[in-house]
């Protein structure tokens, strides 16, 4: 039952394109792009400082939704993958923010005690 | 009825019934690979974030112009300035090329799986073959910023003791902290193995689709796999260009 399986015996049909695909796969690429550009352009718009990062991090992210969604197809699949493969993410995000106030402290205790050896 | 499909009976692959998220084992799989690995690039990330906050930063609002020290962390876009061939100052412009080359890459890539999805061997070799070929523009492109940020500038760093720094390595660094050095060598370095070994499954995913192997399969699923490391890959550059080069 269902062993006589020769791979010969298969003749595939080449389908036709998928304009519309094709089109979306096009347009993702134009925004990824655009989205790319304008970093580069506020990278030395703006001056240093949290507006600029906030831009940056808003625009990875917007870039990260079209690879993910639309490159990796992840949009498509049912809600469980997509909550599988978003969640554990989170951790990250609190691992960054974790990380992120521990140097600084550490910049902090490290200049205090520059002072104080004064 | 079972003699009517040529497919094995698909419940057998999967102990727990049949595709419980609707996927298949091996796209599930790379697609909990890709989120472990995820992890793996957010600790090297997170690290450099770390040193950064913990070291001193250049005081712009002196109103100096900046300069290299060991005693602070360097601007990235000052120290990434070259293009090859040119003799100008270009902040970011070469990693800029960089960053579209493999985003162009990831776009020939999911032509690659469409053309999978259609069965259509040569458009799925051809466009293959176009990913390859950004994959090598890219790792080309890093293998030259190594160089030129191992080599230095010609006059170097002269530290208050006389010494004078040129280039960077692991143990020195004309542009600031060592650790600023070891981390682009860190980071870069970990994402160039992951293009490069991203090449060398794509050439072989290339070759096998060539030579037919996937028509005799009956579909072209690795396409759609590798497709997923690549896009991954792609996606990793995207953050390094974020958080090493533009913040």
């Amino acid at each position: 039952m269902g062993h006589a399986h020769h791979g010969e015996d298969i003749a595939l049909q080449v389908l036709p394109k998928d304009t519309a695909k094709i089109r979306t796969i096009w347009i993702t690429t134009a925004i990824l792009a655009g989205l790319t550009a304008v970093e580069f352009i506020l990278a030395f718009a703006m001056s240093a400082g949290t507006m600029k990062t906030l831009w940056f991090v808003l625009l990875t992210f917007a870039k990260t939704f079209y690879i993910v969604g639309e490159f990796m197809h992840l949009k498509y699949e049912v809600k469980t993958l997509i909550w599988c493969i978003v969640l554990p993410t989170m951790f990250i995000m609190w691992f960054i923010l974790a990380m992120l106030m521990e140097g600084d402290s550490i910049h902090l205790l490290r200049e205090w005690v520059l002072t104080w050896a004064r | 009825m079972a003699s009517a499909s040529a497919n094995v009976d698909k419940k057998t692959l999967w102990g727990g019934g049949y595709e419980p998220l609707k996927a298949s084992y091996g796209k599930l799989m790379m697609w909990f690979f890709l989120l472990s690995d995820a992890l793996s690039f957010s600790g090297l990330l997170v690290t450099y974030g770390f040193s950064r906050f913990s070291h001193p930063t250049f005081d712009f609002a002196a109103g100096k112009e900046f300069f290299f020290s060991v005693g602070h962390w360097p601007v990235p876009e000052l120290v990434f300035t070259h293009i090859p061939f040119f003799h100008v100052n270009a902040p970011l412009v070469f990693v800029g090329i960089m960053t579209f080359i493999l985003i162009l890459s990831s776009v020939t890539m999911v032509l690659a799986v469409e053309a999978g999805h259609r069965n259509d061997k040569n458009d799925v070799v051809k466009w293959m073959l176009w990913t390859i070929l950004g994959g090598i523009a890219f790792l080309s492109c890093q293998a030259w910023e190594w160089t030129i940020f191992i080599t230095g500038t010609p006059e170097g760093l002269t530290l208050a003791d006389g010494t004078v720094l040129k280039g960077a390595s692991l143990a020195a660094n004309e542009y600031g902290p060592v650790l600023f050095a070891d981390l682009f060598f860190f980071i870069t370095g970990f994402h160039g193995t992951h293009v490069l070994s991203g090449v060398i499954i794509n050439i072989i995913v290339t070759y096998n689709a060539a030579i037919g192997t996937y028509h005799r399969v009956g579909h072209y699923e690795m396409v759609e796999k590798v497709g997923l490391y690549w896009h991954f890959v792609d996606l990793v550059w995207v953050f390094v260009f974020t958080f090493f080069y533009l913040v």
